[in-house]
């Protein structure tokens, strides 16, 4: 049995459900297993996975009782009973894969990244290439994945002077994780490459190219190949 | 049809009920800072469907309507003038064609709309018109208005008695703005956040009793509160976790943020509170300078006085279609 579930009443029509308090692959998979059991079952509640928690966001009155249970009572109760029953095994996952052209302009950190971990450069991109890496959640800006299961020598602290602008498609570390700016944003984290990929999409059935709870995995592409695959512009 | 932006104003956008349901993707709901405001706008323009209005923030836009339009002023009081004679708020007015809206200053408050008949008509994004300045999405990626712009409008049935007016008119009665903005800068309701019970007793006694400043580092994603330094018992190690407009956050620096329609979809910084629904209103209509207070309050309280301010808006909303359909315009003064 995994451990109990906290419910917070966060606002009048959000429930918080903290499966944890750490940044953990084995906690963030039951938040994203439970993320898609409840939509699945109740799709007019919005889920918003985080590394820990997931926010629910419901109807007040849809959720009301008359045995004296408040809204959030009766949510969390039944939450609760939901994803106990639920088995542990985290659910199938997409695996997405991304090209990324490391170094060079489109990477101006990564001769920095490979000396602060005194790795060979090329050692750094082989390493980076070789996890398979979870989408903990998208925040920060639409489409941003924060991903989980960088290789802890690839580990780097942040930039102590942020970018304004970091490019759109960098491939960045940021402490112990790794992600991608969607968009044209300021940003702290050191950039060690580019995907031609657009990750954010309005005009796409699905805007975002990467949902929370997928898989990813990086391969390097060469110059020509990013800048042929940008002209195609196209998934 | 359209209308020419020929002054932005401090920053103009435009806006609607936001775009829910997407927070799971990093995209934020956005929409008008004071909702009912906004609702009232739309409806005194005779708009049912949730059409786009301005926002306008401190200072209004100059607008060129080439054609004949009819449209309602909500929210702060501000300065309005047709062709320079002076408009009234929370009616209906008609402009003829050719005239030029000067929306200037604001008396009090900090956000007025003005929606016109037809609404906005723009690329909805994601299924709203809202211009989100934060995640870049919205009219011309989601920034505020500029000069040149030209904003189109939708097709509405004409009004029974809008045939050609060379004169701009108002209806002879408005609504009484006082159930709909807070002229008494009353305490803002708070609900306990998660990490509320960490505030030292001293912190507590502050966010209880305290006067706040709406600093000037504020917008439609967040606005900072100065004037008292606020401290944990303890220092935090957190983890991000889901956000929402409303949410007190407390910085290392000691300086509440409360979190506005433009929120960030997740924070990693302690929650000393969470602003009642019905009160963000009421802080969206705060400026740079204005005192917030909070007052404490329980889930139960929050959830009924939303409740409530919703019946009253449905009220006002039934009424005033009622009112409209029988009313005459007359000549501005």
């Amino acid at each position: 049995m995994p451990p109990a579930i906290q419910c917070e009443a966060m606002a009048e029509d959000a429930l918080l459900l903290r499966f944890g308090d750490t940044i953990d692959l084995a906690i963030n998979a039951r938040v994203h297993t439970a993320a898609s059991h409840l939509r699945q079952r109740w799709p007019e509640l919005e889920c918003v996975p985080a590394y820990a928690s997931l926010l629910l966001r419901f109807d007040p009155n849809e959720w009301s009782s008359t045995s004296g249970r408040t809204p959030h009572q009766r949510l969390g109760d039944v939450v609760q009973d939901a994803l106990n029953n639920l088995s542990t095994e985290s659910v199938d996952t997409r695996l997405v894969d991304i090209p990324v052209h490391y170094g060079d302009t489109d990477g101006p950190d990564l001769v920095e990244v490979a000396a602060i971990t005194e790795l060979s450069i090329d050692e750094v991109i082989t390493r980076h290439c070789a996890t398979e890496y979870r989408v903990a959640m998208l925040g920060f800006a639409p489409g941003f994945p924060y991903l989980l299961g960088l290789d802890p020598a690839l580990a780097v602290r942040r930039r102590t002077d942020p970018r304004q602008r970091v490019p759109a498609g960098s491939v960045a570390i940021g402490g112990s994780q790794t992600g991608i700016y969607p968009d044209e944003l300021p940003g702290g984290w050191q950039l060690i490459g580019r995907t031609p990929q657009r990750l954010f999409d309005i005009t796409a059935d699905t805007p975002s190219l990467l949902a929370a709870g997928d898989r990813v995995r990086f391969h390097a592409i060469d110059e020509a190949t990013f800048q042929q695959l940008a002209a195609t512009k196209s998934r | 049809m359209s209308v020419t932006v020929i002054k932005p104003g401090l920053s103009s956008t435009l806006q609607d009920a936001g775009r829910p349901g997407f927070a799971a993707l990093g995209v934020g709901r956005a929409g008008a800072m004071d909702g009912p405001a906004w609702q009232l706008a739309n409806a005194l323009a005779g708009n049912h469907h949730g059409e786009a209005a301005i926002e306008c923030t401190l200072v209004g836009p100059t607008l060129h309507f080439t054609q004949a339009a009819v449209i309602a002023l909500t929210g702060a009081a501000i300065s309005a003038y047709i062709d320079g004679r002076s408009i009234p708020m929370w009616t209906r007015c008609q402009l003829p064609a050719d005239s030029v809206l000067q929306l200037g200053g604001m008396a009090v408050g900090c956000r007025s709309y003005l929606a016109v008949r037809g609404g906005f008509d723009v690329r909805p994004i994601l299924g709203s018109r809202s211009s989100d300045l934060h995640a870049k999405l919205g009219y011309a990626h989601g920034r505020a208005l500029r000069a040149g712009d030209e904003l189109p409008l939708g097709i509405a049935t004409p009004l029974r008695w809008s045939h050609d007016m060379e004169d701009a008119h108002c209806l002879p009665w408005s609504i009484d703005p006082h159930p709909w903005f807070d002229f008494a800068f009353q305490p803002l309701a708070l609900l306990p956040g998660s990490h509320s019970k960490l505030l030292d007793d001293n912190s507590q006694q502050l966010l209880n009793n305290g006067k706040f400043i709406l600093s000037k580092d504020s917008n439609r994603t967040a606005s900072r509160l100065d004037g008292h330094t606020l401290s944990l018992r303890r220092s935090l190690e957190l983890i991000s976790e889901a956000t929402l407009p409303g949410t007190l956050q407390l910085p290392p620096s000691g300086q509440p943020i409360a979190l506005l329609a433009e929120a960030p979809v997740t924070g990693g910084y302690p929650r000393i509170g969470q602003i009642a629904a019905v009160d963000l209103p009421r802080l969206a209509q705060r400026r740079p300078g204005d005192t917030v207070c909070f007052r404490q309050t329980t889930l139960d309280e929050a959830s009924l006085r939303q409740a409530g301010q919703q019946q009253r808006l449905t009220r006002l909303l039934r009424t005033l279609t009622e009112r409209l359909e029988h009313s005459r315009w007359k000549r501005l003064p």
